[in-house]
């Protein structure tokens, strides 16, 4: 390899073609992180509209039929289009051959596969929702999906299944590329935690994803061919299409956050300067978290009709699965006691992502209480819940891992006071936003209402006013990002004082990544008063 | 001024019961978050880049404090999950002899029948202090029928009977809402449930006008669609006596026991091939897509009507 000192995955090639075709995961993942972007976006003007409309308790902004409209879309787009790939997609493509010592993704051309499959079905969905529309919600429950749902459903719903191969296509090569492309030393108790939450997010959505195919395409047979499956009216049964689409949909939860904790699991050491506390227990909570997240799906359903028995396990079985993320909570905090403590951005993204995932996780204690599941189902406390989880903490991680490795994504520095300050204007917007939700809920204020009782409109419009500042603080990144990359001063490669082996390699990195395959002598996160100690070594 | 709640209406003694777990549970959030709280901050502050606190070695016994903490967590949540447990099933043991009211949800209104014959939309009138058993069926998508006051909710799934029962302590007007996405009009699906005194209810059934009760109009029914021509003594078909069955087991001809409940009787209704009582053949047609929600409420009311526990008056 006799590459120059200059060249770079981003200069190595140039032109349109070079990116299209392109097998380097980096140059994938920065393509991912193009549509991800726009469909945050998409997802965002949504929200924004949702919260708008819901400032007066009678119609604000248009008919009803636009409202439900409004929060399908919102609903589709975020989960499956940004939430869902959101970090996998990102982070993960470029940084988990760099973390484990290799030159790309064990199928690179599958990887490129993915990005077309997910461009693709995202602009079916999107088609779909420009056309005139879903008014479904983003759970499709029957019989509503098959013979009273208006729109483009079935467009849309092509959109998810085709999207859902990307995501297949994605964890099965994370596993593959786990499993076989480790450099030399890079033990499994080695691996970095993120590592290790990628691998175990890759697993649920390879055994998870099939499922929701199995039960759109099912849906698509029953609207179009009427089949009878899961409507009463043809002889189905409501209740089996719920049990199914929660099979996969409650799982989808955890490959929403588990890459989130693992970004936070690489954050707090190293800005602590201080190795993970409870690495193996962290380890193996992912592990836990994914394999009982298969059997919970069933809390969805308390009030649906399911037998008492049923709805007995399920509680006692969703009080289990919030053990292991209490555990990386204390574990976590525990790492931070006796470090040197540094507060850059990404720190304080992992300061916003522990508070905000402790309410939710919290809060979804209230929700395995039987009785108190069948008072809030389905109303505010809900929608304040799952957005504590899914914003408060998957996106507070995606944010914080932006942060972390956009030095060694771009090779710039970004202006770390602003960055700080979009953390701290994000981290209040979201709680007035969503925290008055909670209390909106448990006065019993449904969800999914456009107009409601005026004695609920105070809480509403605390909500509307904190979701505009949160959208400030969603917004600045955009600007400081853009100003890095054209002038931020150069990254070095270890700016924060990691010990990975994605610090090893250049910022930028080069196309192959390493110039010579690393060797790892010791296991992630060491540190000796405060002083890094590299994962790679010298042999 | 506008109103700023913060807690909801109470008007069962249940309600009561769910609010101090509620509350059980926020204490205990509270307490964790604190604890989380003060922890970072602590950390935060002492250990700081540059601050002179005295670092040790990192310990590398690290399972103790695991074990510790997963022990702790596991004990409260176990806990926990008895705790809502033991009273969920409170809401599916109904005390017997409740006054049973019939609901039907359709996109997007409720109706209610009540034993008496009367009708409403969108209301519900009950009596105070007493119990009262809700048979509720959908005629199109899933609806959920939900009164924060009583903290009580039950999905109605087309196809099938779901009930929930409830006693209001506090005499008053309440929210109905329907709680499952069910459409255009899903938000202003709801209306009124009105807690009366036992007095005042006894006005307002009166006033409603003197109908005919719901067993009555069942039985005219029952002869309307031709089920007496088979069902009654005497008949050439040699089908069941129905007087005396609702609420007895009935043995099947698979060898399996049904209780003959609201849900029994109304799909051997809709689908009579799927549960035949034992000593009988398959004969009888469906009478599905022919009688609707409405009727079917009044079919099963007469039928219990003439079970072994009714009162004639029913």
């Amino acid at each position: 390899m006799q590459a120059s000192a200059n060249e770079t995955y981003l200069n190595a090639t140039v032109g349109i073609r070079s990116w299209l075709l392109t097998t380097d995961h980096k140059r994938i993942a920065l393509m991912f992180f193009a549509g991800i972007t726009f469909f945050f976006f998409i997802g965002g003007v949504a929200a924004t509209l949702i919260r708008f409309e819901l400032i007066t308790p009678g119609p604000t902004l248009g008919s009803a039929d636009f409202y439900n409209r409004l929060f399908t879309m919102h609903g589709i787009v975020m989960v499956w289009f940004f939430l869902i790939p959101s970090i996998p997609t990102t982070l993960g493509n470029f940084m988990l051959p760099l973390m484990i010592g290799a030159r790309d993704l064990a199928f690179p051309k599958l990887n490129l596969t993915s990005w077309y499959l997910y461009m693709a079905g995202g602009l079916l969905t999107i088609a779909a929702l420009i056309l005139g529309g879903v008014d479904t919600g983003w759970t499709f429950y029957e019989p509503y999906s098959t013979f009273y749902a208006t729109g483009y459903l079935i467009l849309a719903i092509t959109g998810i299944v085709v999207s859902g191969f990307s995501s297949i296509l994605t964890g099965l090569n994370f596993i593959v590329t786990t499993h076989t492309l480790r450099a030399p030393g890079m033990t499994w108790y080695r691996l970095p935690v993120f590592v290790w939450s990628l691998y175990s997010t890759s697993v649920i959505l390879v055994l998870a994803t099939p499922v929701l195919a199995m039960t759109l395409l099912m849906l698509i047979a029953e609207r179009v061919f009427h089949v009878g499956i899961f409507s009463p009216q043809l002889g189905g049964d409501p209740l089996l299409f719920q049990h199914m689409f929660w099979f996969y949909s409650h799982p989808a939860v955890y490959i929403m956050i588990l890459p989130s904790m693992g970004v936070i699991s690489e954050i707090v050491p190293a800005f602590s300067s201080k190795p993970l506390f409870g690495y193996g227990f962290v380890v193996w909570c992912s592990i836990a978290i994914g394999g009982i997240g298969f059997l919970v799906w069933g809390h969805h359903m308390f009030v649906a009709g399911q037998s008492l028995y049923a709805s007995l396990a399920f509680s006692f079985l969703s009080y289990l699965v919030a053990v292991p993320s209490a555990i990386k909570v204390f574990n976590w905090t525990a790492t931070m006691h006796e470090g040197w403590i540094r507060f850059s951005a990404p720190m304080l993204y992992a300061f916003g992502f522990i508070g905000l995932f402790t309410i939710g996780g919290l809060t979804g204690l209230f929700l395995a209480a039987l009785p108190i599941d069948v008072h809030v189902t389905d109303t505010y406390f809900v929608v304040a819940h799952f957005h504590y989880i899914m914003v408060g903490g998957a996106v507070m991680g995606y944010f914080a891992g932006l942060h972390y490795w956009w030095p060694k994504i771009t090779g710039r520095l970004y202006p770390d006071y602003w960055a700080r300050f979009a953390a701290i204007v994000a981290f209040f917007g979201f709680n007035l936003t969503f925290f008055p939700q909670f209390i909106l809920g448990y006065l019993g204020m449904p969800r999914r209402y456009q107009v409601y009782p005026p004695e609920f409109q105070v809480w509403q419009v605390l909500s509307s006013t904190g979701a505009s500042v949160l959208a400030v603080g969603y917004a600045l990144p955009l600007f400081y990002f853009a100003w890095s990359i054209l002038k931020g001063p150069r990254a070095s490669a270890n700016p924060w004082g990691a010990t990975g082996l994605e610090w090893t390699a250049r910022s930028p990195p080069p196309p192959e990544n390493f110039t010579k395959v690393p060797t790892v002598v010791r296991p992630a996160y060491q540190y000796v008063r405060g002083k890094p100690c590299m994962q790679a070594g010298d042999v | 001024m506008p109103s700023l709640p913060i807690w909801p209406t109470r008007a069962s003694a249940y309600a009561g019961q769910v609010d101090f777990l509620f509350l059980s549970l926020i204490v205990i959030t509270v307490l964790t978050l604190g604890l989380v709280v003060f922890l970072l901050t602590l950390f935060a502050a002492k250990y700081r880049h540059g601050s002179n606190a005295v670092r040790h070695e990192p310990t590398k016994k690290t399972w103790r404090f695991e074990i510790a903490w997963t022990a702790v967590t596991l004990v409260i949540f176990v806990g926990l999950a008895i705790w809502g447990a033991d009273l969920y099933t409170k809401l599916y043991n109904p005390p017997a002899n409740a006054l049973q009211i019939f609901v039907v949800g359709k996109q997007w209104m409720w109706k209610a029948q009540h034993p008496g014959g009367q009708r409403e939309i969108n209301e519900l009138h009950v009596p105070v202090g007493e119990d009262v058993r809700l048979v509720m069926a959908s005629q199109d998508v899933i609806h959920s029928f939900y009164i924060p006051a009583l903290r009580i909710k039950q999905d109605v799934v087309p196809g099938r009977y779901e009930t929930m029962w409830f006693r209001a302590d506090k005499v008053g007007r309440y929210h109905l809402f329907c709680a499952e996405y069910c459409g255009t009009d899903h938000a202003k699906m709801g209306g009124w449930v009105t807690v009366m005194n036992p007095r005042e209810f006894a006005d307002w059934l009166q006033a409603q006008g003197g109908q005919e009760t719901l067993a009555a109009e069942g039985e005219q029914l029952f002869r309307r669609y031709g089920c007496s021509g088979c069902h009654e003594p005497g008949s050439t078909v040699r089908a069941p006596n129905l007087s005396g069955v609702f609420g007895s087991p009935v043995p099947l001809s698979d060898g399996s026991v049904v209780v003959a409940d609201e849900r029994y009787v109304r799909d051997s209704i809709l689908d009579p091939k799927a549960q035949v009582a034992a000593g009988y053949s398959p004969v009888m047609p469906t009478f599905k897509g022919e009688v609707s929600e409405d009727d079917l409420a009044k079919l099963v009311a007469y039928i219990e009507s003439i079970g072994p526990n009714s009162n004639g008056d029913r």
